[in-house]
This record gives structure tokens, sequence and C-alpha cells, in this order.
């Protein structure tokens, strides 16, 4: 469904992403870790083409990323991403950030529009918060926004970017729960977070980065266990001692 | 000091017509002004946050020539020597075709230089915005006029409210300018006041007091858009 081969990318003479390269299944669930400032975000930016690359191949359901020529506004509304700090639009209701993409990118009337939000709220136990602004809600809350405007678009996979590393401990588990019901349903996933937990429960494989490269990829149980490079056991202790 | 008071001179005719017209056109020129400064700057404000370099090039040497060149100097140009510079049936179009040449010369010259001041708080007002909020437009899959039209010009005007509101008060005061080149506003009014009855004082008192008026509301006018638009829950917006 999605493959990076050999992608690098340099912001001048600094090399972002060195020789990426990775696999993501039909209703995969991969997770990557790693230390701040290797890549990660970059990399799942590179994924929907927010950030151009300039060497290697990104496909994401058989269409060339990078490829001039590809229309990207309709790839990237079959993608949904998901960010650190929510980027709900907050001069819009709940609502009308549900139904932005789907009136304006997707050509459903107001109506449709309204009742997809509805059921998408519903789901994320959000139904009563629709007429609100951003502002009005919790973090939480609005992350679940967030992934209820991406699941609007009917999207074919989705990005999350440390999708819980801006809220409160006691937030972190609703929106979690969100991401592990749709990882049971068979949503394929690329999924930037340092939640073990989560990892452990639902990915298929994780991928550790360091300094622009793809350290280790192995399937969760075994990454867990014995993983084979020293930065990523290093890592891991680290960020299972908290 | 030896002065004779007299307001009531500026009840005669043809005095208070006047003052009356000269504040017509103050409001007249700041007004048609600043809809060229608004529409020509939140262009060329956006032109600068284009990832387009020839856009961004064209905003860039827009906003210094008109920000660097004295107001008055280009009042002159646009006045003296634009029409000079063109073809000579359209120089000749300009100096007498078209009715009120110097109320239209005044207004594209007030328009133009303030649109410099507009673009750089458009410019600042869209800068202000996280770069991921623009992500996050784009990756539901906007089109880029979309994610201006829906998300960064909506929030990023909600930002500026109160610069623009300075700015939209400047082109008031710099309309005074006009009177070099012969617009009869409130303060070529007044100055004319004053020679034909020698009561200046009064004239400008008064000129003075229709100036504070035009601000204070602008000022009610423009708090009343920002509460219309205000963003429940938010206190302040533009924080990165
Ligand atoms: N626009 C940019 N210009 C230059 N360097 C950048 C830019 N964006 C990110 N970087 C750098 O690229 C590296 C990787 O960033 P990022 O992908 O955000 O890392 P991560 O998400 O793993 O923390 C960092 O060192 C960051 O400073
Ligand atoms: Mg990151």
């Amino acid at each position: 469904m999605i493959e990076i081969k050999n992608v690098s990318k340099w912001y001048a003479d600094f090399h972002v992403l060195d020789d990426c390269s990775t696999f993501v299944g039909k209703g995969d669930v991969v997770v990557i870790c790693g230390p701040s400032g290797s890549g990660k975000s970059t990399l799942i930016k590179c994924v929907n083409g927010l950030e151009p690359f300039q060497k290697g191949e990104i496909t994401v359901d058989g269409t060339s990323v990078g490829q001039k020529g590809v229309n990207l506004n309709a790839l990237r509304s079959r993608i949904g991403m998901v960010f650190q700090n929510f980027e709900l639009f907050p001069h819009m209701t709940v609502l009308q950030n549900i139904a932005l993409g789907q009136t304006k990118v997707l050509g459903r009337t107001e109506p449709e529009a309204h009742d997809r939000s509805m059921l998408l709220l519903d789901r994320v136990g959000l139904v009563d918060q629709a007429d609100k602004h951003p502002a009005q809600l919790s973090g939480g809350q609005q992350q679940r926004v967030a992934i209820a405007r991406a699941l609007a678009m009917d999207p074919i996979a989705m990005l999350f970017d440390e999708p819980t590393s801006a809220l409160d401990p006691e937030m972190i588990n609703e929106v979690l729960d969100v991401m592990v019901e749709l990882a049971k349903e068979g949503m394929t996933m690329m999924v930037v977070t340092h939640e073990m937990g989560f990892a452990r429960k639902v990915a298929d494989k994780v991928i550790f980065m360091d300094e622009g490269r793809i350290v280790e990829e192995a399937n969760t149980k075994e990454f867990f266990e014995k993983p084979r490079s020293e930065r990523a056991q290093e890592f891991l202790s680290k960020i299972l001692s908290h | 000091m030896n002065y004779n008071w007299n307001w009531g001179v500026l009840l005669d005719d043809p005095y208070l017509m006047w003052m009356y017209t000269g504040f017509g056109w103050t409001c007249l020129v700041a007004i048609c002004a600043w809809v060229i400064a608004f529409t020509l700057g939140s262009i060329i404000g956006v032109m600068r946050t284009l990832d387009n370099g020839i856009a961004r090039g064209i905003g860039t040497v827009y906003v210094e020539i008109f920000r660097n060149i004295p107001l008055l100097v280009q009042m002159f140009l646009w006045y003296f020597v634009f029409p000079e510079l063109l073809p000579k049936d359209w120089g000749h179009f300009v100096k007498r075709g078209i009715p009120l040449p110097e109320f239209w010369t005044a207004v594209v010259c007030l328009g133009t230089y303030t649109a410099a001041r507009v673009a750089e708080q458009v410019r600042s007002g869209i800068g202000a915005i996280r770069n991921d909020q623009r992500n996050a437009a784009i990756a539901i899959g906007l089109t880029s006029v979309q994610v201006y039209r829906y998300v960064l010009l909506p929030v990023g005007f909600r930002i500026i409210i109160p610069p623009l509101t300075s700015d939209f008060l400047g082109v008031f005061k710099n309309s005074s300018l006009g009177l070099t080149i012969g617009v009869l506003e409130l303060t070529a009014q007044s100055r004319q006041i004053t020679e034909y009855t020698f009561q200046g004082f009064e004239a400008f008192t008064v000129a003075t007091v229709l100036y504070c008026l035009v601000t204070f509301t602008v000022m009610t006018l423009m708090q009343k858009i920002e509460g219309r638009t205000r963003i429940p829950g938010m206190l302040s917006l533009g924080a990165k």
C-alpha cells in the first residue's frame, strides 16, 4: 500500500533523510520511533507530499508521490493526517472543521457532510461538542476531532505525527483508544509515537530512526524482545524506564 | 496674545460650506484609497507568502519601493512625473481627460502607498500561523487557493485587525497631503478659511475635532468588527 524506496532528503547541506526504505501493507500498523530530530515527522510528511524529497520514490496505492503531473491534492484527500498540535481550524466549529474537506474536496452536499460528520463525532464520543470551537475543547477532545476530520475523507491510510505528545497524561488514553479501535478495524496506519504500550498492542512492525536513517525495522514482538541495534536498545531502555 | 476669537465666522457663508465639503473630500479620498490599499495590499501580502520565488520577489520589490519613498515625494511623482512617462495620449488623458485628476491622483497615491503597509501586515498575519496549520489544510486535499480562502486568510486577517485599524486611520491623516496637489480636503479648506478670515485657530480647531471624530468612529467600528469575528474560547490568535 505505502512503499518507500531509497528516499533521501536534504535541507541545504543537512541530510534529513538518508536512504530510507520501508513498506506498509494494506491494513498494517507501523509505529515509527526514535530520538527527537531523527527525521520521523519529515518521513511521514513525504508520504503525502507535504515535504518534497530529492531522491528515491514513494508510492501510495500505486501512485507515485514525488512524480510530476501526479494530482497530489486528490492523493492527499485519500490519506488522513493527524498532527502533534491537532491543527484544527480555530475559526470554525467542530462540525465545520469536519465538513470542510468533504464539501470542498469531495464535493458532498452540506446535508451529506453534516450527517457523516455527526456519525464520526458519535464514534469519537463528541456529538455534544459539534457546535463548539476548538479552543473551547480540551486537548484530548481536539485530537479526537482531528481524527474524525481525517476519517471524514474516507482515507485509505492514516498518518499520525506524535498524536499524543502534546496532551496531558490523563487525556492520552482517550486518543489512543480511538486509534486502537481504528487499527483493529483494519486501517492502514503509520504512527510516529513513543507510546510503546500502543505499539505493543496493535503495531505489526516498529521502525526505529536515528539521524535520518531507518536504523532498525522489526516486527513488534522482535523489536521489544531483542532489538538488534545498540541505539535502539539504548532508546528503548530510556523510554521504558519512564 | 492679542487674538480676536470669533467662532461665529465658521458658520458664515461660504466658510461652513467649505469646512463641510473639505471634510467630505477627506473622507472620500481616504475611503477610496483604502479600497485600493486593502485589495492590492492583500494580494501583495499573499504573494510574499507563496512558494513561487517570482511572486515573492515582485511582492518584496513593491513593498520596499512604496514604503521607502517619502509619501510627499510619491504624491509629486504621481502628479507631475507619472503622466509624462505614459504614451502621449494616455498622459493627456490622465491630466485632462478624467474628471477630478487631483482627487484620483491623491487616491491612487495614498492607496498604493498604504497597500505596501497592508501587505506587510497581511504577510505577518499569515506568517504567524503555525506551519502545521497550513499542512493540515493541505493534507485534507484543499488546493492552494482553498487553503488561503478557507484557512490562512480568515485566521490571518483576524490576527491583524489592530494594526490594520491604525493603517486605516493613517489614510485619513495622510489624506491631508492631498492639499499639495490641490485637493480641497479638510486641511486645505481650513487653510483657505484662514487666508480669507484670519481666524486660523478656529478653523484648525474644528478640523482637529473632525479628525478626532473620524478616529473615534473608526476605532468603534473596528472594535465591533473585532468583537464579531472573535473566536469563542480563544484569548489571542497567532501564538506560534
Ligand atoms: N524546514 C527545515 N529546514 C531545515 N531543517 C529542518 C526543517 N525542518 C526540519 N528540519 C530538521 O530536520 C531534522 C528532522 O526533523 P523532524 O523530521 O521534525 O524530526 P523528528 O520528527 O524526528 O523530531 C531536525 O534536525 C530538524 O531540525
Ligand atoms: Mg516530529
